[in-house]
Parts: C-alpha cells; sequence; structure tokens
C-alpha cells in the first residue's frame, strides 16, 4: 500500500467542504434542503406505516457504509455510492428524503466529512436530487418498460446514472455562482468524472434493489395510491 | 399467514440488512480506492483545492476528538477506519430507526389486530 501516506486526505470523499460556497448559495441549498425534509417530515407522518421503518434502519445503515467504498474509476480517481437514487426507489422520495438527511448530518458531524455550512448543499446534490429527480425518473422509466423485474432495473440503472451527473452539474453550478471555479472548466471537469463515477452508482443501486425485490418485495415503496387500493382488495 | 410472520420477516430482514452494512463498513472500508474522488480530484486539477476552509466548524465539535475523518483516534492504524465504520454505521441505523419510529404512523398494527379479531 505505497499511498498510505496520504490516507488523511484521501477520504475527503465527493462532499463539498466549508469554503467551497458563497453565502447566497450556502442560504439557497439551506433553504431549498429544510424546505422538501420539512415537506418530507409532513409526507411521512400522514403516509407512511411502522412497517417502513426496519427498511428505513437498514436503508441509512447501508448507505453510510457503502459511501466509505471508494471504488476507482479510469484515470486515477475515485468514486463513491451516494445513495439518493437507492433510498428513493425503496422507501419512496419521502421517507428516502429523511433517511439520505441522516447518513449526511452523521457524516458531517461525527466524521467531518462535508462542511457543516455546506450540509444543504450536500444533502441536496447528493441526496435530494436522487430521492426526487431519481425517484420520478425511475417511475417513468419502469412505466414505460414495465412492472416487472426487467422495468427495475432498467429504470434504477438509468434513474441513479441520471442523478449522479445531474448532482455533479448543480454541484459545478454551485462551485461557479460561488466564484470558486469557472463554469466551463468546473463543469467539464465533474460531469467528465461522475459520468463514470454514475456506472458505479448504477451497478451498486440496481444490485441491492434487485436483491430486496426478490427477498423482500413487500418492502419496497408503492406510492400511497396503490397502498390503499392493496389494502381494499 | 404472511402476517402472522411479518414480525419474525422484519427481524431477519434488520440482521440481514444490517449485517451486510456492517460487513461493508468493517471488513471492506480498508480496501476502498484512496485515490482522490470525484469532487477532489477536481479541485486539485483546477487548483481550488486551498479554499477549503482549515478551521472548520465539524474540527470544533467534541466528535474530532474522537474521529479523525473516518479513523479513529488513539487506536491501532489497521483497525482505525474499521471502527469509524462500526460505529458510523450503527448511529446512522439507529437514528435512522429512531426517526423512523417517531414519524410513521401505527396503524397496520391495530389493522392486523382486528383482521386476527
Amino acid at each position: 500500500m505505497p499511498q498510505f501516506l496520504i490516507l488523511n486526505s484521501a477520504f475527503l470523499a465527493m462532499h463539498i467542504p466549508d469554503g467551497f460556497l458563497s453565502l447566497p448559495i450556502l442560504g439557497v441549498t439551506w433553504i431549498s434542503t429544510i424546505g422538501l425534509i420539512t415537506i418530507s417530515l409532513k409526507q411521512v407522518e400522514s403516509d407512511y406505516q411502522d412497517r417502513t421503518v426496519p427498511l428505513m434502519g437498514v436503508c441509512a445503515a447501508f448507505i453510510f457504509a457503502a459511501q466509505m467504498i471508494n471504488f476507482p474509476i479510469p484515470g486515477g480517481t475515485s468514486g463513491h455510492l451516494l445513495g439518493g437514487t437507492l433510498a428513493g426507489v425503496l422507501l419512496g422520495p419521502w421517507a428516502g428524503s429523511l433517511v439520505m438527511s441522516v447518513v449526511f448530518m452523521v457524516q458531517g458531524f461525527v466524521f467531518q466529512d462535508g462542511g457543516i455550512t455546506a450540509m444543504g448543499a450536500n444533502i441536496f446534490n447528493m441526496g435530494l436530487i436522487g430521492t426526487f429527480g431519481g425517484y420520478y425518473l425511475f417511475r417513468t422509466v419502469r412505466n414505460l418498460v414495465g412492472q416487472g423485474l426487467r422495468g427495475i432495473v432498467v429504470g434504477t440503472a438509468i434513474a441513479s446514472w441520471f442523478s449522479v451527473v445531474t448532482a455533479s452539474a448543480i454541484a459545478a453550478i454551485q462551485l461557479a455562482i460561488s466564484g470558486t471555479v469557472p463554469l466551463l472548466i468546473g463543469m467539464t471537469a465533474m460531469v467528465g468524472w461522475h459520468v463514470m463515477i454514475g456506472v458505479g452508482e448504477a451497478l451498486v443501486t440496481v444490485a441491492t434493489v434487485t436483491f430486496i425485490w426478490r427477498s423482500r418485495p413487500d418492502l419496497l415503496y408503492t406510492s400511497s395510491k396503490k397502498m390503499n387500493s392493496e389494502l381494499l382488495r | 399467514m404472511h402476517r402472522y410472520s411479518s414480525t419474525q420477516n422484519n427481524r431477519i430482514f434488520i440482521l440481514t440488512g444490517l449485517s451486510i452494512a456492517l460487513i461493508v463498513a468493517v471488513l471492506l472500508s480498508p480496501f476502498a480506492s484512496k485515490n482522490p474522488d470525484g469532487l477532489d480530484r477536481v479541485a486539485q486539477d483546477l487548483k481550488f483545492e486551498s479554499k477549503s476552509e482549515k478551521d472548520s466548524i465539524a474540527k470544533k465539535l467534541p466528535f474530532f476528538s474522537i474521529f479523525e475523518e473516518y479513523t479513529m483516534r488513539g487506536v491501532p492504524e489497521s483497525v482505525a477506519t474499521p471502527l469509524a465504520g462500526l460505529v458510523g454505521t450503527i448511529a446512522t441505523f439507529g437514528l435512522s430507526m429512531a426517526l423512523g419510529k417517531l414519524t410513521t404512523r401505527q396503524r397496520h398494527i391495530s389493522q392486523d389486530d382486528s383482521t386476527l379479531k
């Protein structure tokens, strides 16, 4: 392990540290994140039943653990799972968003991974883009492809890949507005790497969702309308 | 039948899922790639890495005396990251379960009861 000397900086994950984002961007990202978390809390209180709780715990634990595992990508870079789409597909956008927020809070407060002032941006980029954008893209693709395993695999793969690439593009825009790096250069670099990192995201997300679909399909999120009609049967 | 065994099924699911997460966090974490990740790499290449706040708020929190990033302080290097992974995974699991219990409705229990009657 010749690289052990740089161990300290190596674990600084893909999270935005304090100092990269300007005050206006911090404000906008915090307001967006707090707004969406508040709506999520209300939705979970009114729509979710306690049978979701075990999946919330396991999903959060798995995403935290998986985010520690940086996988190498060609060109001397690495990436790790973000997990937003995974949480969205398994738990739905609302409980999924809560779980992602817990992951980033533990990382930021306990392990100094990602800035505290930048936490709103990190939750938004790496969590909520996946739990909302990823989830609704997954549902759209699944409705087009079919409700069986194939629809789940194709939908999950496309949604998780796009959520990572979108997150990197949004981060590039935030960095550019903050005056940290020019838009075009930052965008090219960020999206360039995350096009490859997204493939890793898709592989892990598809494998995990398929595993749960095969072992405990009853745990997968179905929107409340479907849930109600099932209960009425 | 399914409802009868749902508590047991959930217990199996929690144990299996948490075990997989712990295996990843404890046993796989030392083998994670040490290459800079997406944002780090871009920050290095485009020379804005130095803008990150050295004296960040997180380093003023008491957790910083226990963990320096994903390594536990005061333990042999070989177990520093696995122990950080262990604590982090269990903390995330516990907090999410607690948040779920506080926010979700208990409805299905009473429904199960009424079905059993």
